[in-house]
């Protein structure tokens, strides 16, 4: 698609390459941002002061993205050890002074905003494992995978701890793809599976009492139907009554008349499979596995192993937002927090999210300025 | 594994390439996963969860029918449906129950099973409904509450429909009362139907008519929100309000006849011999049925079960008595009927009475008897001597089947709950009853309307109705008629009329009848001084004094030496006027001593105000 010659088709995709931008992963991310306003302007009861501040925030991250699709990857490597040990240090910033909501501890004020770190540590991680493997012959040694191991799962345990288990999930995600992607040894990569089996009881004794019930609420939902298995015996009655075809966009009654909880946040995937059915959610499905695709493409199409390791991770990050969330609103999976990525209402993610798509656009759109 | 220090980027690109088609793989894969999950729920299980997602949505909300109201004849409302304020409680709305119920209490006065019952009812209820803690404000409570009602957040004052009785008392035992629905009652009656309603007729007219009164239940469909809160109606079948009931019942008369008998214990039934419609109905003392409508306190309700004079029995349907002499033309009639008296023969009545080959004495009320009596003396001034003789030469078997034949010891079957059944006596019923033989000696006591022999008061008034009509029967009824659905038609019940009472010779009436009216208007007669005196009108009546107490061989009866609770029962029976008979009355007096000289004035009342001032136009409904 791009080449010498892409002069030609106008000035549309000339704007688009002063910017830095890649015409098709911008388009997947717009359409799922459009789908994300239609599904919301429901799932918000037709309120449209819930729209204009969703409004605001994709306008925030918007910026940010075109932000850092202007700075080349090879700045960010640079800058990763720092930022890394700078999300490190405010993660423990948070552990001693941040503040309290919803029963965990994840803010952190500075007076102008308030912030949450482990946000943060959704490209940090990856940039600093990304940064660790970057000059290091690949595959990687057996110590070097343990210690790009601990460079991960010590900040995934430190918001574990918070507690926030979907964005230690999504943390330890990130990083631990780029080991996979360095081209560690199945043997290695069996060895540390195997491990982490035999760790899942240690884990299990580590985990909170809420944590616990929210596995076993997914075995059994039936079983605490008023309390935490409401959330998704309501979640899977919305998608199962959508059928095919869906109840009408506006017409979800498990929506509209608030049996849904959390229907705009982390439970917006029922709201649309329960008024577009089956057909509308596998056109989002697809939508979702067309920008994880182009993202992979771009990480083949890298130059340099950080540029492709960054962004193998981020475009699978995002993939484990899509896997872990509509597998916890179809009740594949516990439900742990983890919004449907652009669609969720909700500014912290969206911030995150656009940022990765930046720094995948500046990954793809920097490459040529790069020496082979 | 050695160490390559030289970079190799062909082969990292390629190790690279290996890894994300890996890696799409297993994202494929899980998506695919992902998918068919989907269409697991979606299209294998649709009709399963749009099942669960319908029932979420939609509840079918019962819509009780209002009750039927009753009128009595001239259009008086005698049971109507009026809001009545009840306290809500919503617990999810309130903080802290046990506190919000202390504090109420302080405000209100909550009984303690008012609590109980709430606590009760707080098991078993969906989400967000309100449950009712107190029934019935009264306008105080209501004031008291509306001014700290800002202190009790979920607690709501409720305006609902509840069954009253403007009449209170004075009704209570021909109207009955409703009440809650208790369990027993829940086992008996269609759930379906009483959908919805909280109240079921206990008593009376209310319970015996229960099936009209109450109505068609009817339906909603709403939809509801995740918290209850009715959304809209989607579907409404209305419900069938009960049928409105006109009573054959006057409460002026009835008025009358309560005041009649005032601090007394007894009954009045009153009653149009021509067609059995119940005139009035009273039983006394009495209460007010609308205690009953919210809950009765535990505490009220013992003191009226424990109350000595028994408030709660019904004496017009559920007391029996002995009858005492009021029978005694029944018995005349089976001794003229079956030829062993004749009208015009005299004997002579001493002070008492025995039985051949036996010394026992079977004394007269009279001490000294009556002299020489017929018929008509004999009833007039109630020889029981004259008829100790006839029924010796009668017998039980002819006694009793005569008797029976006017109905006696069998119940009215008036249209009201509770009544008995009084008693028969006969050979077969004693040796059933007693395993014993029948003695001459009981024939005798059984002729004056005493030994085993027992009526109630409504079963005196249809042997009077009997005797007015020269046997024609009918059944007493309180239902004049059933409303139109317009409210406006009235649908009269027909009279049912029984097996009539025969004898060969119409003038035995006569020689029956003209004696009652004699009891009232000649010197002798036992109801001349006392009611038959003065009156315009003619009256056919007959007294009756039974006794609650056996004396011994030779001993007398004296009021003032024996307690009041062993003081004969008071009894007459009338009609008036005595050649075109509209009215038949029966009284009793518990207690009350002479029958003659306590209910014969009681009866008279309740005639003259039904004779002289009812005019007769204003007797009938519309």
């Amino acid at each position: 698609m791009r080449n010498g010659t892409a002069d030609e088709p106008g000035l549309g995709r000339a704007i688009l390459r002063a910017l830095h931008l890649d015409l098709l992963l911008l388009g997947g991310v717009v359409l799922l941002l459009a789908i994300g306003f239609v599904v919301l302007y429901s799932a918000s009861g037709e309120n449209i002061d819930t729209l204009y501040r969703q409004g605001v925030r994709v306008g925030v991250a918007f910026m940010v993205l075109l932000l850092l699709a202007q700075i080349p990857a090879h700045h960010l490597r640079q800058w990763s050890p720092w930022v890394y040990v700078f999300g490190v240090l405010l993660l423990l910033a948070v552990m001693f002074f941040g503040e309290v909501g919803k029963g965990a501890q994840r803010w952190l004020d500075l007076g102008v905003v308030r912030f949450q770190p482990s946000e943060f540590m959704k490209i940090a991680v990856p940039m600093m494992v990304a940064w660790y493997f970057a000059d290091r012959p690949l595959p990687p040694r057996f110590l070097e995978v343990v210690i790009a191991a601990l460079l991960v799962l010590v900040p995934a345990g430190l918001i574990a701890r918070q507690p926030d288990l979907g964005t230690a999930l999504l943390v330890a995600g990130s990083g631990l793809v780029i080991i996979f992607l360095a081209g560690v040894r199945w043997r290695i990569l069996m060895a540390l599976g195997a491990l982490a089996m035999l760790a899942a009881p240690v884990l299990w004794h580590f985990m909170q009492d809420y944590q616990r019930r929210r596995v076993l609420t997914l075995l059994n939902p039936e079983s605490d139907p008023l309390g935490a298995g409401y959330h998704i015996i309501q979640s899977k009655i919305a998608i199962g009554s959508g059928g095919l075809y869906g109840k009408g966009w506006l017409n979800g009654t498990q929506s509209q008349l608030e049996f849904l909880p959390e229907r705009s946040t982390d439970f917006i995937f029922a709201v649309h499979a329960e008024e577009f059915g089956l057909m509308g959610v596998l056109l989002l499905l697809a939508l979702y596995l067309f920008v994880i695709i182009r993202g992979l493409i771009i990480a083949l199409r890298a130059q340099d192993t950080y540029s492709r390791l960054l962004a193998g991770s981020l475009s699978f990050t995002f993939f484990i937002y899509v896997l872990v969330n509509t597998g916890m609103v179809s009740g594949l999976l516990p439900v742990v927090g983890v919004p449907l990525p652009l669609l969720s209402y909700g500014g912290t993610s969206m911030v995150t999210l656009m940022a990765a798509f930046g720094i995948l656009m500046s990954i793809h759109s920097h490459r040529r300025l790069l020496a082979r | 594994m050695s160490r390559q220090p030289i970079k190799n980027h062909h082969q990292e690109q390629r190790l690279f390439l290996a890894r994300v088609i890996v890696l799409g793989v297993v994202i494929v894969l899980l998506f695919t996963l992902v998918a068919m999950r989907l269409t697991q729920l979606q299209v294998v299980n649709h009709s399963h969860f749009a099942t669960l997602s319908q029932n979420n949505r939609v509840r079918l909300e019962a819509l009780p029918p209002p009750r039927g109201l009753i009128y009595d004849r001239n259009g008086v409302v005698l049971a109507e449906n009026r809001p009545a304020y009840q306290l809500e409680v919503t617990p999810e709305q309130v903080g802290n129950l046990q506190d919000t119920l202390d504090r109420l209490s302080d405000l209100l006065e909550l009984e303690p099973e008012e609590i109980d019952r709430f606590r009760r009812a707080l098991r078993g209820k969906r989400p967000f409904q309100a449950v009712p803690l107190k029934l019935n404000l009264t306008d105080e409570e209501l004031a008291n509450f509306a001014v700290n009602r800002h202190l009790f957040p979920g607690v709501d004052v409720q305006a609902r429909v509840a069954r009253h009785y403007p009449h209170g008392a004075s009704l209570a035992h021909v109207i009955g009362y409703v009440g809650r629905i208790d369990e027993r009652e829940m086992a008996r009656i269609d759930t379906r139907r009483y959908a919805g309603t909280t109240h079921i007729g206990k008593l009376g007219i209310e319970r015996y008519y229960e099936d009209d009164l109450h109505g068609q239940v009817g339906f909603q469909k709403v939809e509801v929100n995740a918290q209850g809160r009715t959304l809209r109606i989607l579907e409404r079948e209305p419900p069938v309000p009960g049928r409105d009931l006109v009573l054959s019942l006057d409460v002026r008369l009835q008025a009358v006849a309560q005041e009649a008998l005032e601090g007394m214990a007894g009954a009045i039934v009153a009653m149009d011999p021509r067609n059995g419609e119940v005139l009035a109905m009273v039983s006394m003392p009495t209460f007010d049925p609308n205690l009953f409508v919210h809950g009765i306190p535990a505490r009220t309700f013992n003191e009226l079960r424990n109350n000595r004079r028994q408030p709660l029995f019904n004496r017009a349907l559920s007391g029996q008595y002995p009858p005492g002499s009021t029978l005694k033309m029944l018995v005349g009639l089976a001794g003229l009927e079956h030829g062993v008296i004749r009208a015009d023969r005299m004997m002579f009545a001493a002070g008492y009475y025995t039985l051949p080959n036996d010394t026992r004495r079977y004394r007269d009320w009279r001490r000294h008897g009556h002299g020489w009596v017929d018929l008509d003396k004999a009833i007039t001034q109630s020889s029981d001597v004259y008829f100790y003789d006839m029924s010796f030469r009668l017998g039980i078997d002819r006694m009793s089947e005569f008797l029976g034949r006017f109905g006696v010891g069998e119940a009215t079957g008036i249209d009201s709950t509770g009544e008995r059944r009084g008693l028969l006596p006969s050979r077969e019923w004693k040796r059933g009853a007693h395993g014993m033989p029948w003695f001459p000696g009981e024939t005798l006591i059984t002729s004056i309307g005493q030994g085993y022999m027992l009526a109630t008061p409504v079963q005196l008034a249809s042997i009077t109705s009997t005797l007015a009509m020269r046997g024609q029967r009918v059944r007493p009824h309180l239902l004049r008629g059933v409303l139109g659905e317009d409210g406006e038609e009235l649908h009269v019940a027909e009279p049912e009329f029984l097996t009539p009472v025969q004898v060969s010779r119409p003038e035995f009436w006569d020689q029956v009848l003209t004696p009652m009216e004699h009891v009232m208007h000649r010197p002798n007669g036992t109801a001349f001084h006392s009611a038959g005196r003065d009156a315009p009108y003619r009256i056919a009546g007959k007294t009756g004094t039974s006794q609650v107490f056996s004396l011994g061989q030779d001993e007398e009866y004296d009021e003032g030496a024996l307690p009041r609770h062993l003081w004969d029962h008071a009894l007459f029976i009338g009609f008036a006027p005595a050649e075109d008979p509209r009215i038949a009355v029966a009284v009793l007096v518990e207690n009350g001593g002479s029958g003659g000289r306590v209910s014969a004035p009681v009866a008279r009342r309740v005639m003259d105000y039904f004779m002289l001032e009812m005019t007769p136009d204003a007797q009938w409904y519309r």
